[in-house]
């Protein structure tokens, strides 16, 4: 299920701004890819081209290429509404619609594909309640409304939401940036999980978050406020951390600057 | 809220740190200044709540004897005969059938065009064009209803005909679509039409108000699951406006019940004793133009107090419809927070 994202000499651009430059980069399938850096210096920008949600943003545009396996992401005959639903995305507040009950939120995405069958969308939440490990805590109260939990159980329905459309690739925008330490700590252990069955590229700005949870961690910096993003350097975890080729990674890790 | 004490509900809740807020009165010096200003916001106050409480009794006041005199059911009878001050004999069924159905009609024609256009303005116009297009449509809402009902009766009436004919043609064996003859300019339909016209600006300008609000994260949500745009105000835009356009509408039906120039001037009244019919292609009279049609006959007390008792149904009417509007507001503020 889980796929390659290959991206290739990748330019992000808002209007005339330009926000990132020349991003090359492979994330592996059934791995966790983390991307730090400073503020910024771009690195949700970038997430977002991976599902083309910068195009949202008035006047977000690429140049380069991102290929999902072998189907180039910015073809001109690839609909942005085809690339969202095979690549998934959790932000870094949690956004359960507040007008649904926690059944409802989960199978957003499939009514949006047209499954209607009652039994076929019963099924698909208590699997992706099952898989975010919300399960136990809110199958007595599937009908209630999702904005009713508490912050941490809300970011663990939005990525029930997220896989309940069974995505490629699951992409997180700081989505423990807002939880306190024990749902952070439950976000990551499912985080652990889901590497198993997903691609998974997660933007964080807790650097031990990204040394516990990631096999591969890319670093982004910036020239100076008003110069593009770019990606210094991106290595295995440990290397990053403990023996990093460049010395603003060092800088950065080691916290003299950021 | 009290009249009398000034002192609100929301003056004896804590605040956010546990603490009592200061009585209103406490804060104040004493000097001429605090005494002066104080004393002409509470005038004021008391002012606001004593004219509607003046403007209630009023009616009851006046319609009371007129209807202990009446002998005709003031809800049931279609009867409408106060030429004999002696022998009254009033009801209110044909003008609460006429008011409510023009006003309900009105609103089934202004909500979904109002809807479209807030979210046109929102969500799809280019914002070169999204500025002026909502200028445009507040302008609507400052058109005196004379105009309208000028506009309405000598412009645009001729051309309903044909949407007469083809109601009546298609669905004229349902009561509510029966022929009676009546001409296309003069009927209830035409000016559910031209209510219609003068409500959509406050049912435009309240739903894109409400849709402009809609939280980012959720739109991004459903975008993030793959909604193409008309999904994404369908799963995050109208569920969060819902209640913001239930009000908008509320407050629409309560202006639409209380018009009386555009009525008076569209709706052709019918004579006393005409036949019941539920037809929407028929004359008829509301409350309001009913009141403003007679008001030359209102010279002595009894019968002025058979128009006033219609007054005061229509008083409750939109009494009933504004408080349905505020508690659904009230609804949605706790929503949002």
């Amino acid at each position: 299920m889980a796929k390659r994202i290959d991206v290739s000499d990748l330019n992000v651009y808002y209007g005339d701004f330009k926000a990132v430059e020349g991003v090359s980069m492979t994330v592996e399938p059934r791995s966790v890819t983390a991307f730090i850096g400073p503020s910024g210096c771009g690195k949700s920008t970038f997430l977002r081209t991976l599902n083309r949600m910068h195009e949202v943003i008035p006047g977000g545009r690429v140049e380069g290429k991102v290929m999902l396996d072998d189907q180039d992401l910015y073809a001109a005959d690839v609909d942005p509404v085809g690339v969202r639903r095979t690549v998934g995305m959790v932000f870094q507040r949690p956004n359960p619609f507040p007008t649904m009950s926690i059944r409802d939120n989960v199978v957003a995405g499939l009514r949006l594909n047209g499954v209607k069958s009652k039994k076929a969308l019963d099924e698909v939440a208590e699997k992706s309640l099952r898989g975010a490990n919300l399960w136990n805590e809110v199958k007595d109260r599937l009908d209630k409304p999702g904005a009713g939990l508490s912050g941490g159980q809300q970011q663990r329905l939005c990525i029930a939401r997220a896989i309940a459309v069974e995505p490629q690739v699951l992409l997180m925008d700081e989505p423990c940036s807002a939880l306190d330490p024990i749902s952070t700590l439950a976000i990551e252990d499912l985080i652990n999980q889901l590497k198993e069955t997903y691609t998974i590229v997660i933007v964080t700005h807790n650097m031990q978050q990204a040394a516990r949870v990631s096999d591969r961690t890319a670093f982004f910096n910036l020239a100076e406020t008003g110069k593009p993003g770019r990606l210094i350097e991106m290595d295995d975890t440990a290397t990053i951390f403990n023996n990093p080729n460049e010395k603003a990674t060092e800088d950065y890790i080691s916290g003299r600057f950021g | 809220m009290s009249s009398v004490t000034g002192v609100s509900v929301t003056d004896e809740t804590p605040d956010s740190d546990g603490r009592d807020p200061l009585p209103g009165d406490n804060a104040s010096t004493g000097r001429l200044g605090d005494r002066l200003f104080g004393g002409a916001a509470r005038g004021a106050g008391i002012v606001v709540v004593a004219l509607v409480t003046l403007i209630g009794v009023f009616l009851l006041v006046q319609a009371v004897p007129s209807l202990a005199d009446n002998h005709e059911n003031f809800l049931t009878s279609q009867k409408w005969d106060v030429s004999d001050a002696d022998n009254l004999g009033f009801g209110i069924a044909r003008l609460l059938w006429v008011t409510v159905i023009s006003s309900v009609l009105a609103m089934l024609i202004a909500v979904p065009l109002g809807v479209c256009i807030a979210l046109f303005i929102t969500h799809y116009a280019p914002r070169v064009l999204a500025k002026p297009a909502a200028i445009l449509v507040d302008l609507l809402a400052a058109v005196p209803s004379i105009v309208y009902g000028l506009w309405g009766a000598i412009v645009v009436g001729q051309y309903f005909e044909p949407v007469q004919s083809f109601f009546i043609a298609a669905l004229g064996w349902i009561p509510l679509f029966e022929d009676t003859g009546a001409s296309a300019a003069s009927t209830i339909a035409f000016v559910s039409v031209v209510l219609a016209i003068m409500i959509l600006p406050i049912v435009t300008a309240l739903s894109r108000e409400v849709f402009a609000q809609t939280p980012t994260a959720h739109k991004e949500a459903a975008l993030a699951l793959g909604a193409t745009k008309w999904e994404m105000i369908r799963t995050a835009v109208l569920p969060f406006g819902r209640p913001g356009v239930i009000s908008a509408a509320m407050l629409g039906l309560g202006r639409a019940l209380g018009e009386t120039i555009a009525v008076m001037f569209i709706v052709s009244s019918l004579p006393d004793g005409a036949p019941w019919s539920w037809s929407i292609f028929n004359g008829g009279e509301t409350f309001a133009s009913k009141i403003a049609n007679n008001a030359g006959e209102f010279d002595s007390p009894s019968k002025t107090g058979a128009y006033i008792s219609a007054g005061l149904v229509l008083f409750v009417l939109t009494f009933v419809v504004n408080a349905i509007a505020r508690i659904v507001i009230e609804r949605r503020k706790a929503f949002t927070e």
